[in-house]
Parts: C-alpha cells; sequence; structure tokens
C-alpha cells in the first residue's frame, strides 16, 4: 500500500470512510455481535480455511479461468479478459460466499439458515450449500420477483429450501431483504442469515468480501501467467450490492496503478425515473443496517429501483463501494437495459459466452469508453445467462 | 422539567399507545392525539412512517404505507403538529426509522421537536453507541429524552450501559419478535420481566410489544412501570375507525 494512500478496507469500527456501520435495531445487536467478535478469528482458522479452500476446489470448480477473450479484444483494441465466475457451480460469484457463511454458521453453532433473494441466485447458492451441510433453509423472495424467476423457485425447491414470499412494499429484494431481517429479529438465537451481497450492518460487507476476494487473489496469479504481471490496467464488475465487484477489486484496492470501474444499471435511463444508478441518483442514508449511497426521496424514504437485470435492482450498493465513488478511487459508469443486452449479445456471438444479463453491464462499457490498445482490462463475467434466457428471448424475440 | 420525567413520577402504571401518523387518513393525527388523552392515556408515541420499517411486524407496515400513500411527510406532520401543545398536555415521543431523521438534518429535526414540545424520541435503528458518540449532544441540547430498548437477548452488561446512558424510561420489548407478534404471556417472558425489574435500574421500564388488551397490559405492568400498545390500537382503527377510541382505552383499563 502506497503510504500517504487513503484506506479502501474496513476501518475497526466498520466503517468505510463515512460509510457503513451497523445501523440495526438491539433486537439484532446480539446476532450482528456475535459476528461481528468471531467472523476474523473463524475465518484466519487454519481448520476453516483448508475447508472452505477445499470445498472451492472440489465443489465449485475453483480457480475458474481467467480468459483471453480474443474476438472481443479485437473488436475494441484492447486487450480483455473475463474472470469466468459463471463457470461455478449453480452459475455465479454467489457461491464463494454462500459457502464461506455456511461454514461461519455451523461453527457459531446455528442449525437454521435465512437469506433474501432478488433474482433467485444468491437463494440458490444459499439452498445449495444447505443441501451440502443438511441445514434448515428459509428464502425470502418478493412475491413479483417469484413470479419472474420461476425456474429459480423451482431450483431451491428442488434444494429443499422453503421459499417465502416477501408481500410487503414493493415485494421486490428490498422487501425480501426487509422479511429476512425480521424472520432474524424473530429466531435471534438458532438462526444465521446469510446476507447475499457486500450489503447489510458490519461484519457483513467485510465478510463478504473476504469470501469474494478469492476472485482478485486468483486473478493475480492468474494474470502473472498470461502476461507475465499481476496488475491488470483496469479490473471491471457490475455493481447491484456490490459482491462480485468487491471481491474483484479487493486485491488491487491498494495498488494504484490499477483502475477501478463499477458498473451500474441504468435501466431506462439515468433520468427516466426507471433506473438503479445509486452513485448518481443516490445520496447518502440508511438501508439494511449500513450508510451508504441510497435512492430515497427528499423525505428519506427508499424508492424503488429499476433494472431489467434483477440482481442489479437495488436501491443502495455496499458501504465499500460508496467510500470508492466518494473518494474517486473508482470510475463509476452507467448502463442501459438496451446497451447490456446488446452486449451479452455480442459476447454470444464473439465469444460462444451467454452471459447473466447483470454481467452483460460489465461488458457493454466498451461501447462507451476507450481503451489503449496495450491495456488490459479484467472484466468479471459475473454469472451465465441461463436464468435470463426468457429475458433475453423476449427482448430479441429469438 | 420534562414532562417524561413528570409523568414517570405519577404514583401509577402508565398505559402509553403508538400509532401511525397520517392513518387511516392524512389529517386524523391530532385528533387522535387530543382523544387518546381525554381517555386517559399517559403518553403518546406518534409513529413517523417509513418505507422500510424492519423492526415492524405486518400491522405497523401497512400502516405505514398507507400513510405514505396518503401523503405523510416529516413536512407534513411537523405541521400538523405546530399547535398541538395547546391543547395537549401529556407527553408525546415520535418514534420513526434514522434515514427520514437523516435526511431532515438530525439537528434540524431535534430543534423542531422542541420548538412543537415533543418530549422524546423512539429510533429502533440507530444503534445505542452511534447515539453516543455522535448524537447525544445534540438531543441534550433540545432538551430530548431518547429512549433505548432492551430484548430477552440483551445481556447484563450491556443493559447496564444502557441504563447508564439513558435518561427517561427503558423500552422493554417483551420478547424476541417484530411488533404485534404475540398473543399473551408465557413463563418465559414472565421470567424475563421479572429478571429485570429485579436488577433495579435507574430507569423505569416500559414493556412494548405484544400487549393487546387488559390481560398482557396487566401481566406487563405487574412488572414495569407501564406498557405500550401498538398494534392492537392500529388493528381497532383499521377495523372500527377513529370514533371508538374511548371503547378501546377502557377495554385495557378496565
Ligand atoms: C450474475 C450476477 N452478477 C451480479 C449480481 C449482483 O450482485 P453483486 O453486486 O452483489 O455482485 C448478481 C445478483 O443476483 C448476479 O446474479
Amino acid at each position: 500500500m502506497t503510504k500517504n494512500m487513503e484506506n479502501y478496507n474496513v476501518n475497526e469500527k466498520g466503517y468505510y470512510g463515512e460509510f457503513g456501520g451497523a445501523y440495526i435495531p438491539e433486537m439484532l445487536y446480539p446476532n450482528v455481535e456475535e459476528l461481528r467478535q468471531n467472523y476474523l478469528k473463524i475465518m484466519a482458522e487454519p481448520g476453516f480455511q483448508k475447508e472452505f479452500n477445499q470445498l472451492l476446489k472440489d465443489y465449485v470448480g475453483r480457480p475458474s479461468p481467467l480468459y483471453f477473450a480474443k474476438r472481443l479484444s479485437e473488436k475494441y483494441n484492447t486487450k480483455i479478459y473475463l474472470k469466468r465466475e459463471d463457470l461455478n457451480h449453480t452459475g455465479a460469484h454467489k457461491i464463494n460466499n454462500t459457502i464461506g457463511q455456511i461454514l461461519m454458521a455451523k461453527r457459531l453453532g446455528k442449525h437454521r439458515i435465512i437469506a433474501e433473494t432478488g433474482a433467485g441466485q444468491h437463494g440458490v447458492a444459499t439452498a445449495t450449500v444447505c443441501a451440502l451441510m443438511g441445514l434448515e433453509c428459509i428464502v425470502y423472495m418478493g412475491e413479483i420477483d417469484i413470479t419472474r424467476q420461476a425456474p429459480n423457485v423451482a431450483r431451491m425447491k428442488m434444494l429443499g429450501a422453503k421459499v417465502v414470499p416477501a408481500l410487503s412494499g414493493s415485494r421486490t429484494l428490498k422487501d425480501a431483504t426487509n422479511e429476512a431481517i425480521r424472520d432474524w429479529i424473530n429466531n435471534p438465537v438458532n438462526t444465521h442469515y446469510i446476507i447475499g451481497s457486500a450489503i447489510g450492518p458490519h461484519p457483513y460487507p467485510d465478510m463478504v468480501t473476504k469470501f469474494q476476494s478469492v476472485i482478485s487473489a486468483e486473478i493475480k496469479w492468474q494474470l502473472k501467467e498470461h502476461e507475465g504481471r499481476e496488475n491488470p490496467d483496469y479490473v471491471v464488475a457490475c455493481i447491484g450490492g456490490g459482491s462480485n465487484a468487491a471481491g474483484t477489486y479487493y486485491h488491487y484496492l491498494h495498488e494504484e496503478e490499477v483502475g477501478i470501474i463499477a458498473v451500474e444499471a441504468a435501466g431506462l435511463g439515468v433520468n427516466s425515473g426507471e433506473s438503479a444508478a445509486t452513485s448518481v441518483l443516490g445520496k447518502e442514508g440508511v438501508i439494511h443496517g449500513c450508510k451508504t449511497l441510497l435512492m430515497q426521496t427528499q423525505d428519506g424514504q427508499i424508492t424503488e429501483p429499476y433494472s431489467i437485470s434483477a440482481g442489479l435492482d437495488y436501491p443502495g450498493v455496499g458501504p465499500m463501494h460508496a467510500h470508492l465513488c466518494k473518494t474517486g478511487r473508482a470510475e463509476f459508469i452507467s448502463i442501459k437495459d438496451d446497451e447490456a443486452m446488446t452486449a451479452g449479445l455480442d459476447l454470444c456471438k464473439l465469444e460462444g459466452i451467454i452471459p447473466a444479463i447483470e454481467s452483460s453491464h460489465a461488458l457493454a462499457i466498451f461501447e462507451q469508453r476507450a481503451f489503449k490498445p496495450e491495456d488490459v482490462v479484467v472484466v468479471s463475467l459475473s454469472g451465465r445467462g441461463d436464468k435470463d434466457l426468457q429475458n433475453y428471448i423476449e427482448y430479441f424475440k429469438i | 422539567m420534562n414532562r417524561i420525567h413528570q409523568k414517570l413520577q405519577e404514583n401509577k402504571k402508565l398505559l402509553s399507545i403508538y400509532f401511525t401518523a397520517g392513518y387511516p387518513t392524512i389529517n386524523d393525527t391530532v385528533s387522535i392525539i387530543q382523544d387518546l388523552e381525554k381517555n386517559g392515556v399517559d403518553m403518546i408515541e406518534i409513529g413517523l412512517p417509513f418505507s422500510d420499517p424492519l423492526a415492524d411486524g405486518p400491522t405497523i407496515q401497512a400502516s405505514s404505507t398507507q400513510a405514505l400513500k396518503n401523503g405523510m411527510t416529516t413536512e407534513v406532520l411537523f405541521d400538523q403538529l405546530k399547535d398541538i401543545r395547546k391543547s395537549v398536555n401529556i407527553p408525546l415521543i415520535i418514534m420513526g426509522y434514522f434515514n427520514p431523521m437523516l435526511q431532515y438534518g438530525v439537528e434540524a429535526f431535534c430543534k423542531k421537536c422542541q420548538e412543537i414540545g415533543i418530549d422524546g424520541l423512539i429510533i429502533p435503528d440507530l444503534p445505542v453507541d452511534e447515539y453516543h458518540d455522535e448524537y447525544k449532544a445534540i438531543f441534550d441540547k433540545y432538551g430530548l429524552i431518547n429512549v433505548f430498548l432492551i430484548t430477552p437477548q440483551t445481556s447484563v452488561e450491556r443493559i447496564n450501559f444502557i441504563d447508564s446512558i439513558s435518561n427517561g424510561f427503558i423500552y422493554m420489548v417483551s420478547s424476541a419478535s417484530v411488533t404485534g407478534s404475540q398473543s399473551g404471556f408465557g413463563d418465559e417472558q414472565t421470567n424475563y420481566f421479572k429478571r429485570i425489574a429485579d436488577m433495579n435500574l435507574k430507569n423505569p421500564q416500559v414493556i412494548g410489544f405484544g400487549i393487546s388488551d387488559n390481560k398482557t397490559f396487566t401481566q406487563a405492568t405487574n412488572y414495569a412501570k407501564g406498557a405500550i400498545i401498538g398494534s392492537a390500537f392500529i388493528k381497532h382503527v383499521t377495523n372500527e375507525g377513529i370514533n371508538t377510541i374511548n371503547t378501546f382505552v377502557k377495554s385495557i383499563l378496565e
């Protein structure tokens, strides 16, 4: 870390600059405090490390390849590498976190697992590890998302999870998260809440980031093999809550020469009223237990975001990303639905990879922003597009 | 002297009622407050509605959603309450989530509360430590009492800490739950009530969550200075409207 560089990691009080903290009702204090006091200790145990790494290798299929996308690179006249999180078991980066948290839950003696999900990717990843460990699993999902994402609902059920519809508010991800938090309040002793992104009260953003940091740890040695250097010129990731991004950036946060690019969903356009571009539309606020950038009314009511991609359809960003935005460490780019869909189809045709619509947002930046021919740009391909087929079919009238 | 302190000195068990401002209709706020006082309620918690009330059960959630639809905002509430002290004498507490206060500006919010004659605040998602380090000085400046929660899971050490920085009463959450989810108290709860009563804390306790009728009110006030009713009152207003508040209060106090 360079001497005068800002600290982009969490501090001992649970903050990234002015963002973060643990804004939770007293009912949750014992649970969150138990986690806060133990998570670093548990993660540092050799036995934990061994089990985590073994499962990532044998069960998830890590390391995920770092793939040089030759034809895509030719098209944009720069060097583009794709970090293939789409090849993980269950089809996205989400499982890196759920493996870590299920091992954490077991060590904390919790035998009932709850989670929230939007598109269902995190729900599936949670149901998967619960099946693996033989633990009870309850997934909260907005009633609207349950109809939008029927295949993932079926997957979760096949994996033995109970899917509970969130009927309050707008009946999407934000409300599913509220319901999961309420469940945790009602079941404070035996339950662990596996949050699916780098959000929530401290220590969640840091814990999720650390579990996802395997992504950039691998990029370092993989890029060394490809290019003879560990540091690319840019790392790029899409941001819903920001877990794949946090993992992709983690080992580069304090490497000044590495540019960080964060890609948000602009929906129908940043100023259309139908958007999820938090860095542009958000103001400092408190959501789901942390202070961060948040889309809200002038009166402090949280507003409903919109994106074609359910995984980016969240009114906030993780506190680490709010800090990266505020300090200018990361460059934030917003990508519209149409731009993402086009970039997604482009990757299919050029590289034979069908990306998740979330990941397509990250790929769409090459139409917006020029890179030098010698630049090495690593893009997190956070998930595969199977779950989005219906969306692609309808959009392109396939 | 703050009205809350005065009230706590009265030699009686206190009934406090929570209602959501702007529900059932936007302009019911003042008449509900006046009616509650007239019928012998000791203290009122005025709920400032929030889009994402994560410590609340379905009843208060639904009333909050409706209140927001009706057009309730922080500004509107303050405006409705501006003359409230001309007609109401009992302690008034605003209960709301932190984000709307943060957007209004914590200091501006507290200042406005003082001007109106609000006596205290309950902010479930503003943690004790954050309050203590960042906001206590502001609350003190405007003479506002901040009320903290404890639950059956709160450690003795933390209860003592909360007692030490409280200056009014402690809000005892009856059980591990969001608002409104109880139907009567069993041994587990009464043991917890007794355990806390036996701690002889500096601040009196008022029990809330799951108080719904005369029976639960009596059970709670056997051990505590008072009890708070929220969801049951909202349900009454939903089903019967706001003209029979007297029958509701009577049914609790019998
Ligand atoms: C494939 C994929 N990418 C990205 C995301 C966004 O989440 P995060 O910002 O936490 O990486 C999701 C969430 O569902 C996802 O499924």
